[in-house]
């Protein structure tokens, strides 16, 4: 049932990359249960324009958690106090009548803060560029079942594949390290028989791009795996050192 | 009003359709346009601007080709557009099950479903070019779903009677733009590709009667900058934002398509906006957006509605013959598999009768109670797991024990701008792709048809087109400093000032808010004369209103977001009119454009051929100037034009 909710909000207020930040108390009343995180963010927002102050900047952009734009650290947690969903899926509902809520943005050195709660993921596109695709050019591809691939291969594939991108593992990370993130696309295509071909490439250039970023090491302790929005699991890690170690056997790179 | 570059007169309406019978048309036209050498395709620039599946495709094809390509997109990253938010699936002519699909049942099932108002040739084309999609997406590592034996699987969906469909779980957008975004930047990677996140297109330059270029605003330091090009490729999705309210991103706009339809750019059958029949029902006014649950739920839902109106008990109290399974009554071969129109209209009626269900009243039920009981929670979780556990975070109600409740909303606009066959504007070098452009879905679009054009127009018509454009263009010097990139940076920067300068006292989103009302209500699902008229007249009061009381705090020169969806929403007030003008023009009903004063007696939409058989390209004429309105008349040789039926 609806009901409606008096909150405190503590929010990281940043002008820009080089400001210092601070945080800012402001009451969010009125929140009804059905309201989602950021509609609750969208209230507090109107009501800061009506009064002649700058409103909160924040990431956001499908609000149906698949295109990993929106972020937040909500009372030490990325995402929230929920598992496996984005903020952008959070409902009000979760939350008690006079709570406190602290919201910060993702703190990596990986990550800077570009303005309050947006900070700049641009790092992880790099990775990407550096290695996170198959070479198959348009064009030629043979048919499509030319290869068989079992049921089972291609679900661990997409059970990697679908990463968002969000970047909550490396937020989370006391070591701010993106293993889940770079783990995730390794085993997505090196699972595949189409990805084969550059594996040994694939993830020497990808782990070169991550430490040059800034990402700090994975220490197993595997909070990234607990955060993810779409549990991706720690598997993956496993998978990124084991086709590490096998490509720097493999190489002379 | 901010002042606009004067636009130029873009001339005829060509559609340029290429000679020959339909299979032969795009492998004669392939061979008969001219190729750009490989050793010069380094000498041309193209600018890509949106970076979903036909932006990236394009950027990515068009770069293996060797042309330097600029690509841009309003997000943090090019791996975020709003294709990754499609759920169901991507329809490919495969025939793998056996099941009588073609190339030819495909582009004859997607020009009925779009009610004879699309282009023969065109979707023809997309048809053909449905298979090598696949075979594309499966080389790049996309993970179709498979059957045991290892190969592809297939579901059907709305408005077919064949399994074509591919799919990834329920996050089928999500891995085919990944597979476009990893092919984007393995060029980025490579330098052939350079990518400008967080750039938003706020004008496109014309240079002696062709586009050579976009100004762009950085949106983290408000930095107005300008870019040449010798052709820029617009796929900036579609503009169903208009209606506050719709299953888009919130950052979804029709900037770039509308400062392209001001440069002469003609817009194409803005009317033809789609309401999807499967979302998650508003709660209050709190509400920023709609969830859309995929078509591919009505493969094993049962929609139903209590036959007495007004019934308030829970779902399952109501016994199964109080229950009316409405789309099985009246379309028994179709039954909940309608095309989306059909669909969305008699969720509608239902409402309109009083039988809608839960508190608001505008929703109907969507049952899985059967299918579970024939194949097991567990099937249903395999199938539609991700949609069912989303349903429940949203709602906090269980559809594998309660009915889902669902509402039609809006979801995608089959108009967008006037393309010809080579998916050229009307301004020469001004090429748009994917939703933003009107090409291949008439007035409805198929389910899992959005994706297939997008990578069709992408990886396999714009590497074609765009050398078949630059072949006949003589290099030249051009550069930003050109006095057009001046005048157009200036006229960004002015209507910016003129936003931050009112300082009035209403929200950017209340503004929104209240044209996405407009819209909803007298040019939403169905429309007539008086309501369109009324409609017209209250946007031109919310846009006077908007450019005296709209309130933008802040400056330029930072990270802006009340700036930003300023600059959207004023651009969405005039496109608001422009939809209910031909909305109002456009006497008949088809597809998703209801007129209700053209309906068959049983309340199902009625076209009329001898006097709409054509699609509808407007002409901007200046501020305040009424449209001109030219028409593209549809042929058809193939396909006999008949009253749609589902029943």
């Amino acid at each position: 049932m609806e009901r409606t909710l008096n909150l405190h909000l503590k929010v990281w207020r940043q002008k820009n990359r080089n400001a210092e930040g601070r945080f800012v108390d402001y009451e969010a009343n009125n929140i009804s249960t059905e309201m989602s995180f950021l509609e609750m963010l969208d209230v507090v927002n109107e009501k800061l324009i009506k009064n002649g102050e700058d409103p909160i900047a924040f990431d956001h952009d499908c609000r149906e958690g698949i295109c990993g734009m929106c972020s937040l650290f909500i009372n030490g947690r990325p995402h929230g106090p929920k598992d496996a969903i984005t903020t952008c899926q959070l409902h009000m509902r979760n939350f008690k009548d006079g709570e406190t809520i602290v919201i910060e943005p993702w703190r990596a050195r990986a990550f800077p803060v570009i303005k309050d709660l947006i900070v700049d993921r641009s790092a992880f596109d790099r990775i990407m560029a550096a290695g996170g695709f198959i070479s198959a050019n348009t064009g030629g591809a043979p048919d499509a079942n030319a290869i068989p691939i079992s049921k089972n291969v291609a679900e661990d594939a997409m059970d990697a594949a679908q990463c968002i991108g969000c970047g909550a593992c490396v937020a989370v990370c006391k070591n701010s390290s993106a293993m889940l993130f770079v783990g995730a696309k390794v085993a997505h295509l090196g699972r595949l028989p189409q990805g084969k071909a550059e594996r040994e490439r694939r993830v020497i250039a990808m782990v070169n791009q991550m430490e040059k970023e800034g990402f700090g090491a994975c220490t197993n302790t595997e909070a990234c795996s607990a955060e993810c929005p779409k549990e991706i699991s720690m598997d993956v890690i496993a998978m990124l050192r084991r086709e590490y170690y096998r490509a720097m056997l493999k190489t002379e790179e | 009003m901010a002042n606009e570059v004067k636009s130029r007169n873009a001339g005829k309406l060509d559609a340029k359709i290429p000679d020959g019978t339909l299979s032969e048309k795009w492998t004669n036209h392939k061979f008969q346009m001219k190729l750009v050498n490989p050793a010069n395709k380094r000498k041309y620039e193209i600018i890509v601007v949106g970076t979903g599946l036909a932006g990236a495709s394009a950027a990515a094809s068009l770069a293996e080709l060797g042309y330097n390509v600029k690509s841009f997109c309003y997000q943090d990253s090019a791996r975020r557009a709003h294709s990754i938010a499609a759920q169901g699936g991507i329809n490919a002519a495969k025939n793998y099950p056996n099941d009588g699909d073609s190339v030819f049942r495909l582009f004859y099932d997607t020009i009925k479903g779009g009610d004879y108002r699309s282009r023969e040739a065109n979707v023809y084309r997309l048809a053909e070019l449905s298979v090598n999609i696949i075979d594309q997406c499966v080389a790049q590592g996309v993970p179709f779903a498979r059957e045991y034996g290892g190969l592809l699987d297939n579901r059907s969906f709305g408005g077919a009677q064949v399994s074509r469909t591919f799919y990834a779980r329920g996050q089928t957008g999500q891995q085919l733009l990944l597979g476009a975004y990893s092919a984007l930047m393995k060029q980025v990677g490579l330098g052939q590709v350079k990518l400008y996140p967080r750039h938003e297109l706020l004008d496109i330059v014309i240079v002696d009667g062709a586009a050579r270029g976009i100004v762009t605003r950085d949106m983290e330091t408000g930095a107005i900058e300008s870019f040449s090009a010798n052709a820029v490729i617009l796929a900036t999705g579609g503009y169903s934002n208009v209606y506050y309210l719709s299953t888009n991103a919130k950052g979804c706009n029709v900037t770039a398509s509308w400062r392209a339809y001001k440069k002469g750019a003609f817009f194409g059958n803005p009317c033809f906006t789609q309401i999807h029949p499967t979302c998650i029902p508003v709660t209050g006014d709190h509400q920023s957006k709609l969830t859309l649950m995929s078509e591919s739920l009505r493969n094993d839902g049962r929609v139903w509605v209590p036959k007495q109106a007004g019934d308030k008990r829970a779902p399952n109290e109501i016994p199964e013959d109080e229950r009316d399974y409405y789309l099985e009554r009246k379309y028994p071969s179709f039954g909940n598999l309608v095309p989306r129109d059909v669909a969305s209209r008699n969720a509608k009626e239902m409402a309109d009768a009083g039988k809608g269900v839960g508190s608001s009243g505008k929703a109907v039920y969507l049952d899985f109670a059967d299918a579970i009981k024939r194949l097991g929670v567990e099937k249903i979780k395999e199938k539609y797991g991700n949609l069912f556990d989303m349903y429940k975070q949203i709602t906090d109600e269980d559809p594998y024990k309660v009915p889902m409740r669902i509402y039609p909303a809006v979801h995608y606009a089959m108009g967008g701008l006037w393309v010809d066959y080579n998916l050229m504007t009307t301004v020469p070098g001004l090429f748009a792709a994917g939703e933003c452009n009107f090409s291949d879905h008439g007035a409805n679009r198929l389910g899992a048809s959005a994706l297939m054009q997008g990578l069709a127009d992408g990886y396999f018509i714009l590497p074609y087109t765009v050398g078949g454009y630059l072949a006949n263009l003589k290099a030249d010097k051009l550069t930003a400093d050109h006095e057009a990139f001046k005048e157009a940076e200036k006229n960004v920067k002015d209507r910016i000032t003129k936003l931050l300068s009112i300082k009035g006292n209403k929200t950017v989103d209340e503004f929104h808010r209240e044209l996405g009302l407009v819209m909803w209500d007298y040019v939403g699902m169905s429309r007539n004369e008086k309501g369109l008229k009324h409609a017209i007249e209250k946007i031109k009061e919310i846009r006077e209103d908007f450019w005296k009381n709209v309130k933008v705090l802040g400056e330029n020169e930072e990270l802006n977001q009340s700036l930003e969806k300023a600059g959207r929403v004023a651009d969405f007030l005039e496109l608001g009119e422009l939809i209910a003008e031909d909305a109002l023009h456009r006497k008949e009903s088809c597809g998703g454009h209801f007129r209700e004063e053209s309906q068959t007696e049983e309340n199902e939409a009625k076209r009329d051929d001898k006097n709409f058989s054509y699609a509808a390209a407007w002409e901007y004429k200046g501020d305040g100037v009424k449209p001109k309105l030219n028409k593209e008349e549809l042929v058809f040789e193939n396909v006999k034009l008949t009253q749609r039926s589902y029943k």
